[in-house]
């Protein structure tokens, strides 16, 4: 795992190794294949792991592209027959068919007013065609924490903290968690939702996972200690 | 293309049960304005202004023109604002050159501040009357909206008004030469005072609850907004009020008051600023 480098788009990987013929190289997000070189296509930091057969580039932005399986936070915008259009924050809006929450059927469709936040899954990412969401676990049929919030703020955030965040170790969240109660639910598209049993708790809260983003472990706890004192 | 979809209802919903108690969603108190920073430079007329998340540039750039016919021993001051996506993802770029309405709110309302509160000696900007006058053309380039966008393009206007420095003319009869910035320094504008712009946006259904310097989502869940000018001679230059609820006289009294001192706070900051460029020249 050699020192952190950093790229920026266009900048070419060096990818060989002893058996370059042989070994199937796989990059992750970040890297295109251009004739016989790797690029970057994003600013960032490049990772590879120990045997160099995989890289990847760890980038931090704040518009999100829809990538498959990732949990998002959206905002209805419209509804048409067969769903609702949702905001998530990339170039094209979702579409979260009617039927795709638990226990939905064509007789009981779910009622959601526009300006409604869901917290849902990308079913479907690609560049070709509209983003599609869905408010349950396909497989299973639960919502499994997915659907409609209704209370509590939502605020939004870079990509990077998103990610970090979705780590349930992630140092913030255990200091939080330690000091007040609170539920959250973390979308990859840089939205966060909080929500506490008073304003003031989630207003503390919000901030201070806000705050935390450039700061290691231990300052994130004295950072939450020193807010919860002064409370 | 995306259009301002506004907050999701909850949030809006948050907004207010918190302002209720006194919270606002920042951390922030109710009369509390967010960090000002104000530069300036390194070109004469090139002022940034930074509020909270908010950033508005301003450039001052003039050019020698003709009068206009029923003015013909005062020149020109225009305005323009650029309002693109660049500034928050659901705005609309304006298209083949065609203004957006907000543009031209944002950009008539700094235009009015400045404009009748008579900052600029526009007859000093005469060169030869009937004949010749400095046009002075402010551009204020919205890069980042998070609420308010008045006060901070207010705010660099002005101080990117003071910054600039136009080409010395010496008028000889009939004649007009323009100095060269390279053969004699270039002068200031004739400013006689700064006007400072104080926006208070008031949420709820009547528009009871108050607060100083609304954020983006504050903004967006406003039911009416209110704007001051004053300048640190303690003179209220404008009032504005564009639509929303109505307000009555105790709450514009209020406001007042309370912009009396924040307005000083600006000025402040504005006059520190300038001389802070100044010199480091």
């Amino acid at each position: 795992m050699g020192d952190t480098k950093i790229v920026i788009p266009g900048d070419i990987i060096d990818t060989h190794t002893e058996d370059s013929d042989q070994t199937i190289l796989r990059l992750g997000p970040g890297l295109i294949q251009t004739n016989d070189d790797t690029r970057a296509t994003t600013a960032g930091v490049l990772h590879s792991d120990k045997d160099n057969t995989q890289y990847w580039v760890v980038s931090n932005k704040r518009r999100y592209v829809p990538a498959e399986s990732e949990p998002v936070l959206g905002v209805i915008v419209a509804r048409h027959g067969e769903g609702y259009r949702v905001d998530i924050g990339s170039a094209h809006d979702a579409l979260l068919p009617l039927l795709a929450f638990e226990g939905a059927t064509k007789r009981n469709k779910p009622n959601l007013a526009l300006g409604t936040l869901v917290y849902a899954r990308v079913a479907v990412a690609n560049s070709l065609m509209d983003p599609e969401i869905e408010c349950f676990n396909s497989k299973t049929g639960k919502a499994e924490g997915y659907g409609e919030m209704a209370e509590g703020l939502m605020f939004k955030c870079s990509l990077g903290l998103a990610r970090r965040l979705m780590d349930s170790r992630a140092p913030v969240l255990g200091a939080l968690g330690a000091g007040v109660p609170f539920e959250v639910a973390v979308g990859l598209n840089g939205r966060v939702w909080i929500n506490t049993a008073s304003p003031a708790t989630t207003v503390l809260v919000a901030n201070a996972i806000k705050n935390s983003e450039f700061l290691n472990a231990k300052q994130c706890r004295q950072m939450v200690k020193e807010l919860l004192e002064k409370q | 293309m995306v259009v301002d979809i506004g907050p999701s209802n909850i949030e809006t919903a948050f907004v207010l049960e918190a302002l209720r108690k006194n919270v606002r969603v920042d951390g922030r108190g109710i009369y509390d304005y967010r960090t000002l920073r104000i530069s300036c430079g390194p070109t004469p007329g090139l002022a940034e202004v930074q509020l909270g998340q908010t950033r508005v540039l301003a450039r001052v750039s003039c050019e020698v023109t003709r009068p206009s016919p029923d003015r013909p021993t005062e020149g020109l001051v225009q305005f323009s604002s650029e309002l693109s996506n660049l500034a928050a993802p659901n705005l609309d770029a304006s298209s083949g050159g065609r203004v957006s309405a907000q543009e031209v709110a944002i950009s008539r309302m700094v235009e009015r501040v400045i404009r009748q509160s008579r900052a600029i000696d526009t007859e000093a900007l005469c060169i030869l009357a009937g004949v010749k006058v400095w046009a002075v053309r402010v551009d204020l380039h919205f890069l980042d909206h998070g609420g308010n966008l008045m006060d901070a393009a207010a705010a660099a206007a002005i101080v990117a008004l003071r910054h600039f420095r136009r080409p010395d003319v010496t008028v000889q009869g009939e004649e007009a030469i323009i100095h060269d910035p390279r053969e004699r320094n270039p002068v200031p504008l004739s400013i006689h005072h700064t006007p400072v712009c104080v926006s208070f946006a008031f949420l709820g259904a009547l528009g009871e609850l108050a607060v100083l310097d609304p954020s983006l989502l504050e903004e967006q869940a406003q039911a009416a907004s209110f704007t001051v000018t004053l300048n640190a001679h303690k003179e209220i230059c404008a009032l504005n009020k564009a639509g929303g609820v109505p307000l009555s006289p105790e709450q514009i009294q209020r406001c007042t008051q309370v912009a009396l001192t924040k307005a000083d706070e600006i000025s402040d900051a504005i006059n520190a600023a300038l001389k802070g460029s100044s010199s480091s020249k």
